[in-house]
């Protein structure tokens, strides 16, 4: 079951609104259908990216992924403990397993996403 | 239409994750890749093998003909020994590898991959002369994997003191539950344990009487990283029917004073362009079969052939083939990927070297 508390994208990323940032992650479904993560790739600070635009790599033991900018922004923030514990995406996809912050191009883009519940009907 | 193994029900039941392997349905993962290789290096696994064939070959022209037909020696199998071997094409191509086990002087049990398993059967029944008989057990012969350090505990615990003075590659056939089973000290993990041949109602018993003593299910993920880091092959990957099997290296497995199918050009060192190597990457970014290898100046050399992240390496490494000269270790390379460059290096196999598989048995059994 995905979280009511952000949005979902098709590509399987979760967005958190936190003040007027972003917050972006993998859902509990990607993480799961993922399996053990190995290595995370992050996007450079300051990198402006679109909505859908590649910005960083999931890797698990089965295989890589690539992680979709859910709304257009400029990085402003990247969860650097994944560099050495990529597995805290798989214990806490949530919170300590987010990936990247955004700062939005139009802050009313998060809107467009899905809701949890209309997220968990497509997987 | 996948086949499914006697044990599907089982993994089912244990909550695996069942995936498509060599015309199986068959168990991926169960808690989860990493954690099924460590319950390996420091415990014990299972592994349902049931896809893999096993073939009988018997009779006065088995020796003769099983020397022609692997590389490795057969004629010098003692009973209860069994070797590693590659089965190659006239052009020195791997048409699968395999063990042979000597069951008795003119007897000998064959086991196969499972995709193989059916072109494997014709190539050697083409290859038989009139006095060998050739029958295929696959289909009621049962296979478990039991790997890792407390592997022999349980064996022990189910079977008596059976496993007591084996050696590595050595062999006892005994009873399990009243029927007849064969344990070989074999593997794919780079860890001490058995591989267990038996009928499916005994296999199923002794996968759920060895978890209540302690071994963990593991699946076809963990079955791959662990003998990723023990530098072991795996046909269709390092092994393959377009590559000169001399090119894999595996020096032990090739008999350099018999000919057999192929041998004129697997043992012509003039004719290996490229050698097997361990490469170790720099971080945890892990290279994929494909990528190409390319030294210095950003030249070809070469060609991954497996790769991930090494969970008990904590660093990505990959099996590849090099450009013959370039698989000293300590060779600077670089991985290029669809994704980007990695940097690597050239290292000794195996990836990982705490590996309890050569060690004396007795030392992981309980004193009579």
């Amino acid at each position: 079951m995905s979280q009511d508390d952000r949005k979902y994208a098709t590509s399987h990323e979760w967005a958190k609104q936190d003040g007027d940032l972003i917050v972006v992650g993998i859902s509990d479904h990607a993480q799961q259908e993922l399996g053990d993560i190995t290595f995370v790739e992050l996007p450079p600070m300051g990198q402006v990216v679109e909505a859908g635009d590649e910005c960083g790599v999931i890797e698990s033991v089965k295989a890589a992924t690539d992680l979709y900018a859910p709304v257009g922004g400029e990085v402003v923030a990247v969860n650097e403990a994944l560099e050495v514990s990529p597995e805290l995406i798989n214990q806490d996809v949530w919170e300590a397993g987010w990936v990247l912050k955004l700062k939005p191009s139009n802050p009313g883009d998060i809107d467009a996403l899905m809701s949890a519940a209309d997220y968990d009907a497509t997987v | 239409m996948s086949q499914r193994t006697c044990l599907y029900d089982v993994h089912v039941a244990l909550g695996a994750h069942m995936g498509p392997f060599g015309g199986f349905e068959m168990p991926i993962q169960y808690s989860g890749i990493v954690a099924e290789h460590q319950a390996c290096r420091q415990g014990a696994v299972l592994f349902d093998t049931c896809h893999m064939g096993e073939f009988l070959v018997e009779g006065a022209g088995s020796v003769a003909d099983l020397d022609q037909l692997v590389s490795c020696p057969v004629a010098s199998l003692e009973s209860g020994q069994c070797r590693y071997g590659l089965m190659c094409s006239p052009d020195g191509g791997v048409i699968d590898d395999l063990l042979v086990y000597r069951l008795d002087t003119e007897r000998f049990m064959l086991v196969v991959n499972a995709g193989t398993q059916a072109d494997d059967a014709a190539w050697i029944e083409s290859h038989l002369g009139d006095t060998t008989t050739f029958t295929n057990l696959s289909a009621d012969t049962a296979k478990i994997d039991l790997q890792g350090p407390a592997a022999p505990r349980i064996v022990q615990g189910l079977l008596g003191n059976v496993l007591g003075g084996l050696k590595y590659y050595r062999f006892v056939q005994t009873l399990y539950r009243g029927e007849p089973v064969l344990l070989s000290r074999t593997g794919y993990t780079g860890e001490i344990g058995v591989e267990l041949y038996a009928a499916p109602d005994q296999a199923i018993a002794f996968w759920n009487e060895a978890m209540a003593l302690g071994a963990e299910p593991a699946g076809l993920g963990a079955r791959d990283t662990l003998r990723l880091e023990a530098g072991m092959p795996l046909h269709g990957h390092e092994l393959t029917t377009e590559r000169n099997a001399g090119e894999a290296g595996f020096a032990r497995a090739i008999a350099d004073d018999k000919t057999f199918i192929g041998s004129d050009v697997v043992c012509d060192a003039a004719r290996r362009k490229q050698a097997l190597a361990g490469i170790q990457l720099e971080g945890r970014r892990a290279a994929r079969a494909g990528d190409a290898l390319c030294d210095a100046s950003g030249s070809d050399v070469g060609v991954v052939t497996s790769g991930s992240y090494g969970p008990s390496v904590g660093r990505a490494i990959a099996l590849g083939y090099l450009d013959v000269g370039l698989t000293e270790p300590g060779t600077d390379l670089t991985v290029r990927m669809a994704r980007g460059e990695l940097g690597g290096q050239v290292v000794a196999l195996p990836f990982w070297k705490k590996g309890t598989v050569r060690k004396r048995i007795e030392g992981f059994l309980k004193p009579r």
